[in-house]
Order: C-alpha cells, then structure tokens, then sequence
C-alpha cells in the first residue's frame, strides 16, 4: 500500500537504529514519552526497543482514548442502554472495556439492552433514520481525530430534522492531556518520571497542526517531536529527538510533513469550534479531573445532546483495585508492574481498559512484548494492516 | 479504536462524498472535511471521514531524509570501527 510499505523498510529501520546508537550519548538517558496509543502500538509491534540502545527509553504516554475514558461515563452509557433503553451506537473498542462491577456494554448487550457497534458515527445517524419509532444515542469518545466526523454528524442530523438522535459527548484534547503530565507531581516535584522530549501525536496533528505543541516547547523547554505511525516514522522521530536533546534545543520538530502543516486543518478545527465548546473541568481515568480537557455540545445543537435530553446520574464508580491502568497512563508505572497482567489481566478476559484497546499499554505489552527476545517483527508485518489513531 | 489508513481517492461523487480505492476495495468515503479535493489525491481515512491529503512532495522529502541517514550512517559506522 502507497504511504504505508515504504515507511516499513527492514533495512533502512535498521540503518537509522544505528544512527540513533551513535548519536545517542552514552553519558547520559534519554526519556521519551510518546503520546499516542497509535505510537505505542506501532513501538510495540515492529519491536522498537529491541533496536534502541539501553540508554533511550520509551515511555508510553495517555494517547488511547479507549483507556482514559473514567468508569462513570461508561457506566452512564450503559445506563442509557439499559435504563432509558435507547439504541448505544458505540465504537467497536469499547464494547469490551470492564465499568462498575465488571459490566460492560457488551454484557448489557447479552442481557437484552440494544447496544450496537459501529464503524463511524454516518452509521449511528443511519440507524437512526432507519428506526425513527426509537432513540438512538451515538457515545462519542476520541482525541481530536474523531471530534470533526461527531461535528459533521450533528449537522446532518440538524440539516435532517432527526428528533430521535443525540450524542453522548465524551471527546477530549490532547494538549490538555500533555499540560496535565508536564505539571504532574510525578514530573515537577517528585521527580520520579523523568521525561526528556515528546514524540507528537500523528493523525491528531493532522486536524490541529503542529502549533498547539510550540507552547510545551518553549514553556516547558521539552523538544517535540510529530511523528506518522509507521516503524520508520517513529525511528527517525526518536533520532531527531535526541538530536534536539543532544543540541540543548527545545523545538517542534515535525517528521510527519506528509500529512502535517503548522496550522492543520482549518476547515476541520473551524467545524468542530462551531458545534463544541469547552468543559470547564472533565475526568480522565489515569489523570484525574483536568481543566479545559473536553468538549461538549453547543447550545445550537441542545437537542441532539444526550446530556440533556435525558436524565443521567453520574454515580461515583469503583476502578478494580489492583488495575495499575492509572499509573500506566500517567506513564509512571509499566505493564509489567501489574499483578494482574497476563495473569488474571488478558485480551480475552480484560480487567482494565488498558487490555482492551489495542492502543493501551497492557494490550501491546501482552500482544508483543512477550516475544521480543525471540523475534524482531519489523517490517515483517502484512502491509495491509490498518494503523490506528 | 480508530483505524486510519492511506487511500486514493478514485472519483468525487459529491461535494461530501468520494470513491476510494481502499486495499483494492472500491468503497465511499467522506470528504466533507477536505479542501480542493482531486482524484488521484490520498488522504488519511479514519471512521469513514477524510481528515487531511497527503502532500506526496513533503512523502519524498522524508524517505529522502531516511535514505540520506542511511549513506551518513554507514559513512560513520566505517569511521568509528577505524
Ligand atoms: S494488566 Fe490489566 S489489570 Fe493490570 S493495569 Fe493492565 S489493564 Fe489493568
């Protein structure tokens, strides 16, 4: 596939791999924290940090938007299944994410609620013109990436006259998300994540540019660097990153200018600031309660805001204990800190969110991780093989 | 979650909606969120949705760059092993 096999050479992953060993000092460590699920997927699966020397270590950052949703506004889409028996038109990922009590929507679906996945949010607006005798409730999450399409959906269903659709609006920002790690005890005061530069999201920087990262560079003096999803992507953003830390320099740098300009995508951004507007305040699970962290719905569109147009209760819900997903997501913790991992804790029987998505840190461990030390799978893969955000 | 892949975009049905070549599979597409959209153009498909074109000089550009990594970096490893 055009775009994709050529950033997947074996050889030439290798060749910058060891371009990264000798330009990396050995004096010193180079900590660095990529955002996206996307990346750690794609870290994970063309065995990356067999290829890296010892002293460039990954850290994987909160990207997934899957793992930071907070147990309440899952328990809440469930409840809107379940309760208010309404069609849940959910992204196929979250079906399997364990809420209060082990349930999940999938569950609810076994016990007869109408929950039913989707590909796109087109599809949820479709289900709802096919069924207009009933409510259907797209449950909204993602980065930046997703955001834009939700816009264009809520527009069509205005355009349409639906009286049966709304969106439960869960989506989030991804610069928030970086603020919130860079001001995290564990970073200033604690000292105990040392973080050295960022590898920048890819498919979200498409949509917002390269411009909302120049703040962390300057304010914060840590490099970032966007980089696209493939292996040689990564590898060449990790290069150009220790360069950065090499040069005493804090920039933004962008290796992913195929897809990615300063500005992004103007028509996208100016969409989506039309229909949303920020939350003063939104939880993510890992994060805690992060300031103008989420959008929600513009009064314009209040009748297609599921938040509105139902009575909700935000119960407080319990996170299973012993799931380190918090700490993995605050990039303080590993995988393989985890009790439960690959133990109780599997793709098949997840007990934390970070299992299910294949962006999450527990997900890309067990798939990949565990094999590292017998084969390196770069650019073995099918080229086929979609990436994700 | 969000898969998101390169597709060429084969013909422009309206002014929200395109055919892509997805893996050899001819299927619609969104493009509302594109601007001066061609055929011939690849863009990043993601939950049906266009969300930016891929500029195939700035593609060149970074296989460029890897492939003059890649003469540097032999060029170095033969000075370091000297
Ligand atoms: S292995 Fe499972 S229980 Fe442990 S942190 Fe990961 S998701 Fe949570």
């Amino acid at each position: 596939m055009k775009y994709v096999d050529e950033f997947r050479d074996g050889q030439l992953a290798r060749d910058i791999a060891a371009k990264i060993s000798i330009e990396a000092d050995p004096e010193r460590q180079y900590n660095l924290m990529e955002f996206c699920g996307g990346h750690t997927h794609a870290i994970f699966r063309y065995g990356i940090p067999d290829l890296l020397p010892d002293n460039v270590r990954m850290i994987h950052g909160p990207g997934c938007p899957v793992c930071v949703l907070p147990i309440n506004r899952l328990d809440t889409a469930i409840e809107l299944a379940v309760t208010h028996g309404v069609i849940l038109c959910s992204y196929g990922d979250m079906m399997r994410v364990p809420g209060s009590r082990k349930r999940s929507l999938l569950k609810a679906r076994a016990e007869g609620a109408d929950v039913r996945m989707v590909y796109s949010c087109a599809d949820a607006l479709k289900i709802a013109q096919q069924n207009p005798e009933r409510e259907v409730v797209f449950f909204a999450i993602g980065f930046e990436t997703t955001t834009p399409p939700t816009a264009l959906v809520l527009h069509q269903a205005e355009k349409l006259g639906l009286t049966n659709f709304s969106v439960f609006c869960n989506h989030v920002l991804t610069p928030a998300a970086i603020s919130n790690i860079l001001e995290s005890p564990e970073v200033r005061e604690l000292g105990i994540l040392p973080l050295d530069g960022f590898i920048g999201p890819a498919h979200v920087s498409t949509v917002i540019g390269s411009q909302p990262y120049d703040y962390f560079a300057e304010e914060y003096q840590k490099p970032v660097v966007i980089a696209g999803f493939e292996p040689l992507d990564v590898l060449q953003a990790i290069r150009m990153l220790v360069r950065q830390l090499n040069e005493g320099r804090a920039e933004v740098e962008n290796e992913f200018s195929r897809a990615v300009t300063p500005a992004g995508n103007e028509r996208a951004k100016s969409l989506v600031a039309d229909t949303f507007e920020l939350r003063r305040v939104f939880e993510w699970r890992g994060l805690g309660l992060v300031p103008y962290s989420a959008l929600k719905i513009k009064q314009r569109f209040a009748a297609f805001d599921a938040e509105r147009r139902f009575t909700l209760d935000y119960k407080s819900a319990q996170e299973n204990k012993a799931c380190e997903c918090g700490a993995i997501l605050r990039g303080v913790k590993n995988p393989r800190d985890c009790k439960l991992f690959g133990n109780q804790c599997t793709p098949e029987n997840p007990l934390g969110s970070c299992m299910v998505s294949s962006e999450g840190a527990c997900a890309a461990y067990y798939s990949y991780g565990r094999y590292q030390e017998r084969e390196r799978t770069i650019a073995t893969d099918s080229p086929q093989s979609p990436q994700s955000n | 979650m969000c898969l998101a892949i390169p597709v060429r975009v084969e013909s422009l049905i309206d002014e929200e909606t395109a055919l892509a070549d997805i893996g050899g599979v001819k299927k619609e597409i969104n493009v509302a969120l594109i601007e001066d959209l061609a055929v011939g153009d690849y863009v990043i498909l993601h939950v049906g949705f266009a969300l930016n074109k891929i500029d195939p000089e700035e593609a060149a550009k970074t296989l460029a760059l890897f492939a003059e990594l890649d003469e540097a970096a032999q060029r170095e490893a033969i000075e370091a092993s000297l």
